[in-house]
């Protein structure tokens, strides 16, 4: 009796996650650009997709500020919480402070005063400031992931290795960063993630003759929503699906880091 | 956790390959002539005039879209450099010549301006940019309402049917500030440039009153939700009749008796434009007859080219009243800028309306 | 590990700078405008600008349906978890994997799927039309608004409350069991404190990007519901009022603030 309520809930929960996304793929093939009228079956949606460069122009970009963010917003904070375990506990607290800031704050504040800053430095805006936008606010993902691995290490195996004889570097390369990589990764997939996803910053500091995906369907919703659109979405939602089947252990590992 | 660095390894790699395969032909890149940064209302030009003018002059265009004048100020008030030829109406024209945004035009650069432009369009011009020293016009036309006959069977000559609870949910409203106004104030027989507080307080309690029976407050999707039968009544500009009609036939434009907003939107080039020399050349590419035409029958809206009036070849439209109305059987009134305390108060009673229930 | 607090330093500067430029400068910059006019001079103006009827009622909306939205996906993650948690090892994870992954397509693509669904002639009144029922008009309206929300945070609720459950020990609800308490006690009691951590991180999650968008009022509000979020937006879009819309934001990071240390004062209950 439970399992049977149980298992009614999950349904009932998946199709309202899934029927919207379903209606879009079934749209995506409809041969009427009318929403209220089946026209039948077309891929002209996804030939005209495919020859469109303004969005692939936007995908690339997309793809191209996630993949720079994520990395340095991986490096610049890897580096960091390494670096503040040789701090004292008051600079450490400072700083995790600070690193919360744009992850507690609003994203319409954090793109706006992201905007004000670049305005007043006389930076045009445009595919530098989002990417420098976008490191801003993946550093706190990458921190918050390695930082409560960082303090669970054993610093004496580091010290014991550095005691047989090994150089900082290779005491460092072979004792810590392996223990810390998995944490690493999650941070960075985690950036990577937000990246793709942001739109409110993106749209404050983003320039002219500029658009990622989200800034470009924003505007085409604003001009009413072509069939492409749709196509658009199957295929992410495919693409999306296919790689979170594949490593269908992700979420277990990849727990947003707790605000 | 193995596979897990893969499949992240794999997604970089991917992303990688795709960098390097398309980065030379992204967007950015400029042409062998330099690039020109154009800033224009959405659904306002031939797509194929852009690549046209890019064949011809080897110029890369980068083209973006504004939805009102109002979001077009703020843009090119941030920053003006960020792009070089602006195509607003009348009104924020002369905002920004007073705000110091635009700059003054090198007329032996626009022969087709000169003489394909016709007199009584830089006449009117000269009411926001005297002398016609920072502008060309580029289209002109009305504020109107467009209904579908199918669905509305009283007759709309007056912008009092938009009041009118019979439609409640299939009222179509322009959702900037000047337009939504224009119409209420319009129908109260007021001036649309009124600064007057009783005035502007009864068009707002108007405005207010009229909201639960508008299905939303929209600018570019006007056209696309009345060709699709979503709404009876919208209020467009003129330049959009014909075109809808053209996709449904059930669509018919009228100009309402007491009167409405009268516009031209023309090009200027901004005070810090990068490609200035590539500016002049887009506004006289769009002056040229030929071009004017092209232009004209795609987006429908009223040139003030006359060359390319009297080339139309579809008796029809050559004469048709509604994309080149008699001017003297209608009432009409153009927008002046208010100024910051006027921008200011209209603002603010138009968040009351937005606010209200 | 690092002995040398010199090299600490060193390495932490990069950071250091990075935020103090791209953190600390900006929000800085928002208190300036926020506090000044035109010409520059102190004002309280921008602030006090919110105590008008449309400002005040667009915080006060965004705030109600910041708050539903919260509720109804508190109410249906919590069962959900419940259930995740509650089954075998290695079933779950693929069945979380489900409920989070819409997480991972584009937040714009999700809320233009209910766009298609509600719309006066959309998907939703076509099935109906086909069902013989009426159509139901909510496109455009505060609940479209609070679908909109709870569709695309839903995930962010589901997760953080799934965590904490699932790492509450069974020993703990087998000794309650054994103690004597009904299943009723056990959740009151047990489970539900226990879970407190993952709720209160969950709700924030939510209950933020809820209170402060400005998107999904736009898509599926027809600018008809006006929130704060939308407010701020067109201040520095369409009214070019960079000091009104400053102050605005002010009152907004005042209400994260609050919720900030709410939350933070019931976390510290429970550690404690």
């Amino acid at each position: 009796m439970k399992k049977t309520f149980e298992k009614i809930y999950l349904t009932l929960i998946f199709i309202f996650m899934y029927a919207p996304i379903a209606a879009l793929i079934v749209l995506s093939f409809n041969a009427s650009k009318s929403r209220a009228k089946w026209g039948g079956f077309t891929l002209e949606w996804y030939a005209n997709l495919l020859s469109d460069s303004e969005v692939l122009d936007a995908l690339i970009n997309t793809l191209v500020i996630a993949f720079i963010a994520t990395i340095f917003a991986t490096l610049i904070g890897t580096v960091t919480c390494i670096a503040m375990m040789g701090l004292k506990r008051r600079s450490r607290a400072i700083i995790m402070g600070i690193t919360n800031i744009p992850m507690i704050n609003a994203d319409i504040v954090t793109g706006i005063s992201l905007m004000l800053l670049f305005r007043i430095m006389n930076v045009s805006t445009g595919f530098l400031t989002v990417v420098l936008a976008h490191i801003t606010f993946n550093i706190p993902f990458v921190m918050l992931s390695v930082m409560p691995r960082m303090k669970e290490l054993n610093p004496s195996v580091y010290e014991a290795a550095l005691d047989l004889g090994a150089t900082p570097y290779t005491a460092f390369t072979k004792t810590v960063l392996p223990d810390l990589l998995p944490a690493i990764i999650s941070g960075a997939l985690m950036a990577f993630t937000m990246s793709l996803d942001d739109f409110i910053i993106t749209y404050f500091t983003k320039g002219s003759g500029f658009d990622t995906l989200s800034t470009l369907i924003y505007n085409e919703v604003k001009r009413g929503i072509q069939p492409e659109i749709y196509a658009l979405s199957a295929i992410i939602f495919t693409v999306v699906l296919l790689l979170l089947l594949f490593i269908n252990r992700v979420p277990h590992k990849l727990s947003i880091p707790h605000k | 956790m193995k596979r897990l660095l893969s499949v992240f390894l794999i997604t970089l790699g991917c992303t990688a390959i795709i960098l390097s395969g398309c980065g030379s032909s992204s967007g950015s890149a400029a042409g062998k002539n330099g690039k020109l940064y154009v800033y224009n209302w959405g659904e306002y030009i031939d797509p194929d005039v852009i690549t046209s003018f890019e064949k011809e002059t080897g110029i890369k265009v980068i083209y973006d879209m504004f939805e009102s004048n109002e979001i077009m100020y703020a843009k090119i008030a941030q920053d003006d450099s960020a792009y070089d030829v602006i195509c607003p109406s009348d009104y924020m024209i002369q905002k920004l010549i007073e705000s110091g945004l635009v700059q003054k035009l090198d007329y032996s650069k626009l022969p087709n301006a000169t003489a394909n432009i016709g007199k009584d369009y830089w006449t009117k011009s000269q009411q926001f940019d005297a002398g016609n020293l920072y502008s060309v016009p580029y289209c002109w036309g009305t504020v109107g309402i467009l209904y579908n006959k199918t669905m509305v069977s009283d007759p709309v000559d007056s912008w009092n049917i938009l009041w009118n609870s019979k439609y409640k949910g299939e009222i179509l409203m322009q959702d900037s500030v000047r337009d939504a106004y224009m119409v209420a104030l319009k129908k109260d027989g007021y001036s649309c440039n009124t600064t007057d507080k009783a005035q502007l307080e009864q068009a707002t309690q108007d405005l207010i009153a009229q909201k639960p029976l508008v299905q939303a407050y929209v600018i570019d999707q006007v056209r696309d939700k009345m060709i699709g039968g979503e709404a009876a009544l919208g209020v467009i500009y003129s330049g959009e009749a014909i075109y809808t009609k053209r996709e449904n036939p059930d669509l018919e434009y009228v100009i309402p008796k007491e009167g409405t907003n009268i516009w031209i939107d023309s090009w200027v080039i901004t005070k810090d434009s990068k490609n200035k020399e590539n500016a002049l050349k887009w506004i006289n590419y769009m002056c040229r007859d030929d071009i004017a035409l092209k232009n004209f029958d795609y987006i429908t809206y009223s040139t003030p080219n006359v060359k390319a009036q009297a080339e139309i070849t579809d008796d029809d439209i050559r004469n048709s009243k509604v994309a080149f109305p008699d001017l003297n059987s209608i009432k009409t009134e153009a927008y002046s800028n208010l100024g910051e305390a006027g921008d200011r108060m209209y603002n603010d009673y138009w968040m009351q309306v937005k606010s209200a229930d | 590990m690092l002995k040398s607090a010199k090299t600490s330093r060193l390495l932490a500067s990069p950071y250091l700078a990075w935020a103090f430029i791209f953190i600390l400068v900006p929000l800085g910059m928002i208190l300036y405008y926020g506090l000044t006019d035109d010409a520059g001079a102190f004002t309280l103006q921008n602030i006090t600008y919110i105590a008008k009827p449309a400002y005040f009622k667009s915080l006060l909306l965004a705030l109600e349906l910041g708050v539903i939205s919260t509720v109804i996906c508190f109410l249906l993650a919590y069962p959900l978890g419940m259930i995740l948690a509650g089954m075998k090892l290695g079933r779950h994870e693929f069945i979380l994997t489900l409920f989070i992954l819409p997480m991972w397509m584009n937040f714009l693509l999700r809320t233009l799927t209910w766009m298609t669904l509600l719309e006066r002639k959309g998907v939703l009144n076509d099935i109906l039309g086909l069902l013989h029922l009426p159509p139901v008009y909510i496109i455009n309206t505060p609940a479209a608004i609070v679908i909109g929300m709870v569709y695309n945070f839903l995930p962010f609720m589901i997760l953080p409350i799934y965590n904490s459950l699932s790492k509450i020990d069974d020993n703990v609800i087998n000794a309650a069991r054994d103690l004597g308490a009904d299943p009723l006690q056990t959740f009151l009691r047990v489970t539900l404190p226990l879970s407190v951590p993952g709720i209160i991180s969950g709700i924030t999650m939510v209950f933020i990007p809820a209170l402060t968008t400005f998107a999904i009022s736009a898509m599926l509000g027809g600018s008809k519901v006006l929130l704060i979020g939308n407010v701020i937006e067109q201040e520095f879009t369409v009214a070019y009022d960079w000091h009104l819309g400053s102050g605005m934001s002010i009152i907004l990071m005042l209400f994260i603030l609050i919720n900030m240390v709410i939350s933070s004062v019931s976390d510290r209950k429970e550690a404690g």
